[in-house]
C-alpha cells in the first residue's frame, strides 16, 4: 500500500520531467525552423483590428462576424460566422495555418476537432484595460511571427493610454451614464458591473449609473430613475432600429436628467467595446461627449489607426 | 379517426410497402453520400473512399493528407451518422407520439416535450458548468444528454398523466396541457437565461437553434443507445399502435396490454426527443411532417410507417444539414432554421391539400 502511494506521484513527477525535457529539447529547434504563419484566421473584432494595425492584412485569410473594423475586413475576407458558433469544416475550408480567437470561441467540440486537425488554435483573454490591450497586441504579434512590430504598436497604444490618462485627470466631477445594449423589448438591456461597457466607462472617467447590476440585464425602471444618469449611451450600428424618440419614451428613462437635457449619445459598438488598439481613442471620444466643456483634444493619430487608412494599391 | 382518413385504401399493399421501404432506404443512401461528399471543402470522391478504406485498415494520415482525413473522419462521418440518428429518432418519436395520442397533430416539439428537454439542457449549460468542475470528466461529457433525456421524460410523463383519466386520453386536454407545459418550461428557461452570464446566454441561444456542427464521435456514441432503445420499442409497439388507432377498448379486446404500450411509448418518445435535443438542439418540424408524409404514401399501418419514418427522417435531416453548411459557407446556418423554414410551408401545403381532399 505504502509503496503504491509513493510510486504513483513519483511516476507522475518522472513523467512530467520527461515531458518537460522533451518539450524543452524540441521547442528551440521548432521555433527556429517554423515559418511564421501566412494564413491567419482572426476570430474576434479586436484580433482582426490588431492584425490590420500590425500591417498583416494580407495574411488574414478569414474573419468572424464581429470583425467590423476596418470595414473592408468583412467586405473582402470570407466570414466564418459568429465566434461562438464556428463550423469545423467551414474553418478548415479557408485553410488557416493559425487561428487566433478571443476567449469564448466555440462550440468546444468544433475547437476540439480543429485541434485534432493540427491547426494551432490560440485563445486570447478578453482585454478590459490598458494592460490587457497591450498584452493582446504583443501576443498577437508574437503568434504572427512579428514581435518587433508588436512592440512598436504596443508602445504607441501605451502612449495613447498615457495621453488618455492625462485627459482623464482633467475631469474633476465625474458624471454618470447608463449604457444601453439593446432596447427592442419592453425593458432596455443595460450594462452593469463586469461588462465591457463598465470597463469603457472607467477608461473615459465616467461613472456607471447601473453598476449595481451584474452583466447585461434588463433595466429596472426605478433603479435607473433613482440613479438619474447624466447621459445615455447607445450603440450606433446595432441599435439604429430603436429611434431616439423610442428611447425617450421608455418609462425607465423618461424622467432622467439625461432625457430632459437631450443627452442621448450614440457610438459605434465595435469601436466602443472591442478593446483593441483604438480603445484609448474610443474612451477619449466618449469622454468628449460627456464633458464637452473641457474641450478634450483628440489623441494623436499614428500606426494604431493605420488600419483605417485605405489599402495601398498592390505593387506588381 | 383522423389518422385513418389520411390514408386511402390502396392495393396491393405488400408490393407498395416494399417499394416505399426501398425508396426510403435509397434516399438514405443518397443523403449519406451527399453528406460525405458535399461541404465547404472540396474533396474528390475517390479521396474520400481512400480515406475511409485507410481508416478501416487502421491507418492514420499525417502531413498534408491530415486535413482531408480529419474532415472526412472527424467532421463529416460523425456528422452523417449523428444526422441519421437524430433525424430518424425525431421522426420516430413523432410517429409514436401521434400514434399513442391518436392525433396526427401531436409532436414532441408542439406539446412541450422538447421544451422540457430544452429547460433541462439550459439548466445544465448555466449550472452544470460549475458542477462539471466537481464531476469526473466522463460524467461531465454526458451530463447534457442525460439532463435533456430526463427533461423530456418528465415532460412526457407529466403530459400523459394530466391528459389521461381512467385509462382514457383526452386529446383536447393533451394539447392544452402541452401548451401549459411548454409555457412553464419556457418560463423556467427564461429564468435561467436571466441568471446566465453573457457567454452562457450566447451558448444557449446558438444551441437552441439546433445544429449538427458540434457532431463528434462521443456524441454519436452517446446518442446511439437512446435511439437503439427507441427503435427496439418501436418493433414491439407497431401492432399495439395499429390496434390503438381503433380505440383503447378495441385494442384491449384484441389482446393489447394498453397500459404497457403507453408506458413503452412514453419511454421511447423521451429517449428519441430527449437525446436528439441533447446532441443537436431543438430541430423543428421533422417529427411532425415526416410521419404525415409517410402516412400519405404507405397508409397508417405502423409496421411500415415506423421504419419508413425513421429512414425518411434521417435522409431529410441530412439533406437539410447539407444545405445548412453549404449555403453561407464558410459560416453555417443553424439547422433548426432550415428544417422549420422548409418544414413549416410544407406543412401548410399539406393542410391545404388535405382540406381540399376532404371538401372535394
Amino acid at each position: 500500500m505504502m509503496v503504491r502511494h509513493v510510486s504513483i506521484p513519483a511516476a507522475l513527477v518522472a513523467l512530467l520531467l520527461l515531458v518537460a525535457a522533451h518539450v524543452g529539447a524540441v521547442r528551440p529547434a521548432h521555433a527556429a525552423s517554423a515559418p511564421s504563419p501566412q494564413r491567419i484566421l482572426a476570430i474576434g473584432g479586436a484580433v482582426t483590428e490588431t492584425l490590420y494595425a500590425l500591417g498583416l492584412e494580407d495574411r488574414v485569410v478569414a474573419v468572424d462576424t464581429s470583425s467590423t473594423y476596418p470595414p473592408r475586413a468583412l467586405a473582402e475576407k470570407p466570414n466564418v460566422g459568429y465566434l461562438r458558433a464556428l463550423s469545423p469544416e467551414g474553418v478548415l475550408s479557408v485553410g488557416p495555418d493559425l487561428i487566433i480567437a478571443l476567449d469564448g470561441a466555440g462550440p468546444p467540440d468544433a475547437v476540439k476537432v480543429l485541434k485534432s486537425a493540427a491547426i494551432p488554435f490560440e485563445t486570447l483573454p478578453e482585454a478590459r484595460d490598458e494592460a490587457g490591450v497591450l498584452a493582446s497586441i504583443r501576443r498577437i504579434a508574437e503568434l504572427a511571427g512579428v514581435p518587433e512590430r508588436g512592440e512598436v504598436l504596443a508602445r504607441e497604444v501605451a502612449a495613447d493610454f498615457a495621453a488618455l490618462s492625462a485627459l482623464r485627470a482633467r475631469i474633476t466631477a465625474p458624471r454618470s451614464a447608463v449604457f444601453v445594449l439593446s432596447a427592442s423589448g419592453a425593458a432596455p438591456v443595460v450594462g452593469g458591473a463586469g461588462t465591457g461597457a463598465q470597463a469603457m466607462f472607467d477608461l473615459a472617467g465616467v461613472t456607471n449609473a447601473m453598476a449595481g447590476l451584474k452583466g447585461y440585464k434588463p433595466a429596472v425602471g426605478e433603479a435607473v430613475l433613482g440613479a438619474d444618469p447624466y447621459a445615455i449611451v447607445l450603440m450606433k450600428d446595432q441599435n439604429h432600429s430603436v429611434s431616439d424618440e423610442a428611447v425617450r419614451a421608455m418609462p425607465a428613462f423618461a424622467g432622467t436628467s439625461a432625457i430632459q437635457a437631450g443627452r442621448l449619445y450614440r457610438m459605434d459598438g465595435g469601436y466602443l467595446l472591442s478593446f483593441g488598439p483604438r480603445t484609448p481613442q474610443a474612451a477619449r471620444d466618449l469622454a468628449a461627449l460627456l464633458y464637452p466643456e473641457l474641450a478634450l483634444p483628440p489623441l494623436p493619430a499614428h500606426a494604431a489607426n493605420a488600419a483605417a487608412t485605405p489599402r495601398p494599391p498592390a505593387t506588381p | 379517426m383522423a389518422v385513418a382518413s389520411l390514408a386511402p385504401v390502396r392495393a396491393p399493399r405488400s408490393r407498395r410497402a416494399s417499394l416505399a421501404l426501398a425508396l426510403c432506404a435509397s434516399l438514405v443512401v443518397l443523403a449519406c453520400l451527399a453528406s460525405l461528399a458535399i461541404g465547404p471543402v472540396t474533396i474528390a470522391p475517390g479521396r474520400i473512399i481512400d480515406i475511409l478504406v485507410a481508416a478501416l485498415a487502421g491507418e492514420r494520415a499525417s502531413g498534408a493528407a491530415l486535413r482531408e482525413a480529419v474532415i472526412v473522419l472527424d467532421v463529416r462521418l460523425p456528422r452523417t451518422l449523428l444526422g441519421l440518428l437524430v433525424g430518424g429518432g425525431i421522426a420516430l418519436a413523432g410517429a409514436v407520439t401521434q400514434g399513442i395520442f391518436r392525433n396526427p397533430l401531436a409532436d414532441p416539439g408542439l406539446i412541450g416535450i422538447s421544451n422540457g428537454a430544452a429547460l433541462a439542457a439550459a439548466a445544465w449549460i448555466v449550472a452544470g458548468s460549475h458542477l462539471a468542475l466537481y464531476l469526473p470528466p466522463a460524467l461531465a461529457d454526458v451530463g447534457l444528454p442525460l439532463m435533456a433525456f430526463g427533461g423530456a421524460l418528465i415532460g412526457t410523463v407529466t403530459l400523459y398523466a394530466i391528459s389521461t383519466r381512467e385509462g382514457r386520453t383526452s386529446v383536447v386536454t393533451m394539447l392544452f396541457a402541452g401548451i401549459a407545459i411548454a409555457a412553464l418550461a419556457a418560463a423556467g428557461t427564461g429564468l435561467l437565461v436571466f441568471a446566465a452570464s453573457d457567454q452562457q446566454l450566447r451558448d444557449f441561444t446558438f444551441w437552441s437553434f439546433g445544429s449538427l456542427s458540434g457532431a463528434t464521435w462521443p456524441k454519436v456514441v452517446a446518442a446511439l443507445p437512446f435511439m437503439a432503445l427507441l427503435a427496439l420499442i418501436c418493433t414491439r409497439l407497431a401492432r399495439a399502435l395499429d390496434a390503438l388507432a381503433l380505440g383503447e377498448a378495441e385494442a384491449f379486446h384484441v389482446g393489447i396490454d394498453v397500459q404497457r404500450a403507453k408506458w413503452l411509448a412514453i419511454l421511447g418518445i423521451a429517449a428519441g426527443a430527449g437525446a436528439s435535443v441533447a446532441v443537436a438542439g431543438v430541430i423543428g418540424f421533422v417529427g411532425l411532417v415526416v410521419p404525415h408524409l409517410i402516412r400519405l404514401v404507405v397508409g397508417p399501418s405502423h409496421r411500415l410507417l415506423l421504419p419508413c419514418a425513421a429512414l425518411l427522417g434521417g435522409a431529410l435531416l441530412l439533406g437539410a444539414d447539407v444545405v445548412a453548411r453549404t449555403v453561407v459557407s464558410p459560416a453555417e446556418l443553424p439547422l433548426g432554421i432550415v428544417t422549420a423554414g422548409v418544414g413549416a410551408p410544407f406543412f401548410l401545403w399539406l393542410l391545404l391539400r388535405r382540406r381540399a381532399a376532404l371538401m372535394g
